[in-house]
């Protein structure tokens, strides 16, 4: 399956779902998702496309909260972004713990640091600041003018 | 009733390039559940990244790491060139790849010795570090430094490798091979290394795909993933060399594969040098006048396995967001699977083969008796314990 068929695929299967997808080279893109309809598209991705899951990114921007779930599609060197954004007043998002064991820790980090709360994570604590930071406070959280 | 132990390994220790806790709750011998911390180390550089120039946060990268310091760096500068959609010159290209492979080499041989040490063999130990010094001496030859060479930058490297040097890094390389020979046989070939690793800390190829395990660690379970193959970069498709899988998972197939990795590097480095020959010296580096917005992802193989960095530019000196993913995030997560069962004695070498740096256990590491508080037993002794697991195979 090539980067082309992949992104084809995702689009029709889920045409409701996809708001974007932006093809920047053969081997990178970005594939904008409805927050709600994150886990049965990562679903597809992992299991029936079968991307391995790299990692998540989140940021904060004017926008609100972005976090871009980025896979790899080792056979052909492709790296897709599913990308969500979220309102910064309810920051709120499903986990991806149900589907692999790899989302439990960047999900912590993401929470402790962005303060997104994800639902049904099995143990959503603190991961890199237990016992040594503010409760409330997120140090990535930025300001804007 | 089994009296429950726990036993704390970690969370510091001066080499540990990831200070980080692990608590071994065990019953009698055998390691029941397991708890991690981490977080003693963390810098914000992902966000001390966004204060600084491109120029500078090469330099920042480059410290997220102490022992394969160019990985980052390599992911960076292909994520940066990403966004400018810049090729950067054949010579600059080798040069980034005999940098990266000279790390890998030298970051194998300090695993090797200490599992070595681990396990009670020392004379490993020592042999791994001896014949590592050398490869050190040729970081200083090409870039100065013996750790953190500060030899990337956008668009190219900062040192040139004059064609004057090829010959004295060659005949270091050769005289390495012939050592790397010695230790890899009394590695390979040795029963009661056998007995001590294999079938010990199984990772089965659905526990890489679930932890999203990178590098020797999955490729010691038959994934033949490598970034180098599978999304090129830098002088890789240049050259010819094959990707080292093993099939059965366990830390005799985490170690195989590293030790025939090394081969495999050396190889590489060489056809690197023959490059350079071909190309023009001083052409290292193509000039970037500015980032460009926009967003690149950046990968690059670190001894340790995939690095991933994700760079949003908005246009200015430096990064929007700069996120980066180390291998071992994903690989020490695998403790999980491999060392559930396991008895103490294997588990701290199951913790060492997907290779975080585990010396703190040597110091740091003491059991205490979860009922009464009291010490059972401390860093020295547990080693001990390994040590004499091996001696008794010996004997037999």
């Amino acid at each position: 399956m090539n980067t082309d068929e992949i992104l084809k695929i995702i689009k029709e299967k889920f045409s409701s779902d996809v708001l974007d997808v932006f093809k920047k080279t053969e081997t990178r893109a970005n594939i904008t998702i409805k927050p709600e309809s994150l886990v049965k598209i990562n679903e597809y991705v992992f299991k029936d496309i079968e991307l391995r899951f790299i990692i998540a990114t989140a940021n904060h921007t004017k926008k609100g909260f972005e976090i871009l779930y980025h896979y790899s599609k080792d056979d052909i060197g492709l790296i897709v972004n599913l990308h969500v954004i979220l309102p910064v007043e309810k920051p709120e998002i499903e986990s991806l713990t149900c589907l692999f064991s790899a989302a439990n820790w960047i999900e912590r980090e993401i929470h402790e640091l962005y303060g997104i709360v994800f639902l049904n994570h099995p143990e959503l604590e603190k991961l890199i600041s237990e016992g040594n930071w503010a409760e409330g406070v997120y140090p990535y959280r930025r300001e804007f003018k | 009733m089994v009296k429950k132990t726990l036993i704390p390994i970690g969370p510091y220790h001066p080499l540990q390039e990831e200070p980080e806790l692990f608590k071994l709750y065990c019953e009698g011998e055998i390691v029941k559940d397991i708890k991690w911390e981490t977080g003693y180390n963390h810098r914000g550089i992902e966000l001390l990244s966004e204060k600084k120039t491109y120029d500078q946060s090469f330099f920042l990268v480059e410290r997220v790491c102490g022992i394969c310091s160019t990985s980052h760096p390599f992911a960076f500068a292909n994520a940066v060139e990403e966004i400018v959609n810049v090729e950067i010159t054949n010579r600059a290209k080798y040069i980034r790849s005999i940098i990266g492979e000279l790390e890998r080499i030298h970051s194998h041989l300090l695993w090797v010795g200490l599992a070595g040490h681990f396990l009670g063999y020392n004379t490993v130990f020592m042999w791994a570090w001896k014949y590592r010094e050398p490869i050190l001496d040729l970081f200083e030859i090409i870039s100065g430094n013996r750790n953190s060479y500060a030899m990337f930058k956008v668009g190219g490297v900062r040192r040139d490798i004059e064609n004057n040097k090829i010959p004295i890094i060659k005949g270091i390389l050769d005289k390495f091979k012939k050592k790397n020979d010695l230790l890899v046989g009394a590695v390979m070939d040795d029963p009661v290394i056998h007995a001590r690793t294999k079938g010990v800390g199984i990772l089965t190829k659905q526990d890489i795909i679930d932890y999203a395990a990178v590098g020797p660690t999955a490729r010691a379970s038959g994934i033949a993933m490598d970034v180098r193959k599978d999304d090129p970069y830098a002088a890789y498709p240049l050259v010819n060399w094959k990707v080292i899988t093993a099939e059965k998972g366990d830390v005799f197939a985490k170690a195989e594969v590293r030790l025939l990795e090394m081969y495999e590097s050396i190889s590489i480095i060489e056809q690197c040098l023959e490059g350079l020959k071909k190309e023009k010296e001083g052409e290292i580096s193509v000039k970037v006048k500015e980032i460009p917005a926009g967003w690149g992802t950046g990968r690059a193989e670190a001894p340790r396995g995939e690095v991933f960095h994700y760079v949003l530019s908005d246009g200015s000196n430096s990064p929007a967001r700069h996120k980066i993913r180390a291998p071992s995030y994903t690989n020490i997560a695998t403790f999980k699977k491999s060392c559930i069962g396991q008895t103490i004695s294997d588990a701290t070498i199951s913790l060492a083969a997907v290779d975080p740096c585990y010396c703190c256990t040597e110091r740091m590491a003491v059991a205490y008796d979860s009922k009464t508080k009291e010490k059972i037993l401390n860093g020295n002794e547990l080693i001990a314990l390994s040590v004499k697991k091996t001696n008794e195979l010996r004997n037999k």
